[in-house]
């Protein structure tokens, strides 16, 4: 019983917000343009529900490859980093700066170097900037994680270097790469549809640019759907990733 | 015949200052050695010098024992999760180049000597503390080291599992003889274990006394409740005692 009322909370609380809202847009005659209702919305879901799909497997296609993409770079930078601390100390403050930097100041910069008919290829190079840096910090920390004492025993048994990589800190960073993979794999949709946003029509099919095109349009309800789907989007793959990472995790523990 | 010494050791640690010394110690081969004393003395970098793991500051350790003859057991079973029971048991003959099949042969044997003959395929998450515990015993005893190191090994198990355990250290010692130290709290169970009982005092560490055991090695059974282990508790708890209002 208890169960079911903390499964339904979530649910209710929507549909409640969703009834206000509703009755707000009628009672106060707010105009469609300003803040179409919930009806509205989902009847241009309902609508454009092809083209919508199509480009939210758009935008996620292109998320996925720059998750690809970061998940070899920042892993093979990260084996390379980790076996010398001086590499360790000079490609630090690069990371972070790469971090930092707000990726949609960087786009603009990207789009032009991609060039103006290679829109996707700025995009998946945008999203994997954002996405390296969570993998790569995992993939650091995680190979500094192993148990101390068990690094003594690799002393006492003469492990080589190869044979402690291999056999001790590269099965002890499973976890933290796992980690670092489900963060980056939500930063990579993010920053896929803010390439998109500053690629602009330029032959860019995602979300972000159904959002834009029906802005221009003043079409706000289907601003809305795009929305939807795009919110939807990111908690589907994330509770995706949440179990991949717990499937993953079981084998790796044994149970 | 000694099989390793600690002669007029010193360590100091950057930070902390003198951590352990100077400390005289040589084990005889076949020797079972306690090493007990307050935390903070300097047991487990006494036991961490004796391995090899660690250089002393000043002073010689000598070591017969050659590579991969000397084995630890730690406080935690420090097994790797990834790996099942047998093949933790089988890695430190794999890391020495023994073919894979061999070892794991050889590993599911040593599991077998521990008690843990069923238990060979199960991961470490799947173990109670008392049967990890036996698994990095076994992971010890596989290479058929000369000298057994263990660090409060028993520490983090409840009194029975404990007791079970040392009298299966006891049993396996008196199969392949192995010089063993162990590093304890517990003066009962220094007593019970060993044949020499080492006190050591705070700050930093001194021997300040000691002590033979008599009786025969693995223990009889009352052995606990006979005169004879009761006076040798009281003289290594007194010695403990002098110890600690010395170094205060």
């Amino acid at each position: 019983m208890r169960r079911l009322a903390e499964r339904l909370a979530p649910v209710v609380l929507v549909a409640l917000l969703l009834a206000a809202w509703e009755t707000a847009c009628r009672l106060l005659a707010i105009p469609a343009y300003f803040l179409p209702p919930p009806s509205r919305i989902a009847a241009s879901l309902a609508a454009d529900a092809p083209s919508l799909l199509a480009s939210a497997w758009n935008t996620l296609f292109m998320a996925l490859v720059a998750l690809a993409v970061a998940s070899v770079l920042a892993q093979a930078v990260a084996l390379v980093v980790a076996l010398s601390p001086i590499l360790e100390r000079a490609v630090r403050p690069l990371a972070v700066v790469l971090q930092v930097t707000p990726v949609v100041a960087v786009a603009p910069l990207v789009v032009i170097w991609a060039g103006i008919d290679h829109p996707e290829r700025a995009i998946v190079a945008l999203a994997a900037v954002v996405a390296f840096f969570p993998i790569f910090s995992g993939a650091v920390t995680g190979l500094k994680s192993a148990d101390p004492d068990l690094e003594r025993l690799f002393d006492l048994y003469g492990a080589t270097r190869v044979q402690r990589l291999m056999r001790l800190r590269l099965p002890s960073a499973t976890p933290y790469l796992l980690e670092g993979h489900k963060v980056a794999a939500g930063l990579a949709v993010i920053g896929a549809v803010v390439a998109e946003f500053v690629a602009g029509s330029g032959g860019a099919q995602g979300l972000a640019w159904r959002i834009l095109e029906a802005g221009n349009r003043l079409q706000t309800a289907r601003m809305f759907a795009a929305l939807v789907v795009l919110g939807v989007l990111g908690a589907v793959l994330h509770a995706g990733l949440e179990r991949l990472e717990g499937a993953i995790l079981r084998l790796w523990r044994g149970r | 015949m000694t099989i390793a010494a600690l002669q007029g050791v010193e360590v100091d640690y950057p930070a902390r200052g003198r951590a352990l010394g100077p400390l005289d110690l040589a084990i005889g081969e076949g020797e079972i050695i306690a090493l007990v004393g307050p935390s903070g003395c300097g047991k487990s970098t006494a036991l961490r010098l004796l391995a090899g793991l660690e250089a002393p500051s000043r002073g010689t350790v000598r070591r017969q024992p050659g590579r991969g003859e000397t084995s630890v057991v730690f406080q935690a079973p420090t097994l790797a999760p990834w790996l099942t029971a047998r093949a933790n048991v089988a890695l430190p003959l794999e890391l020495a180049g023994t073919p894979r099949r061999v070892a794991r042969d050889r590993a599911a044997e040593a599991l077998a000597r521990v008690g843990l003959a069923a238990g060979v395929d199960a991961r470490p998450a799947q173990l109670s503390g008392g049967m990890a515990m036996r698994v990095s015993l076994a992971r010890a005893l596989v290479t058929d080291p000369r000298l057994l190191l263990l660090d409060e090994p028993f520490a983090a198990l409840d009194e029975i599992t404990r007791r079970a355990l040392a009298d299966d250290v006891l049993a396996l010692w008196a199969r392949y003889r192995p010089a063993i130290v162990f590093v304890t709290h517990n003066v009962e169970e220094a007593v019970y274990m060993a044949s020499r009982v080492v006190v050591m005092t705070r700050g930093p560490g001194l021997v300040a006394a000691q002590v033979a055991v008599d009786g025969p090695l693995p223990r009889p059974a009352h052995f606990r409740t006979s005169a004879g282990f009761r006076e040798t508790a009281e003289t290594v708890s007194i010695a403990l005692a002098a110890g600690m209002e010395a170094a205060a």
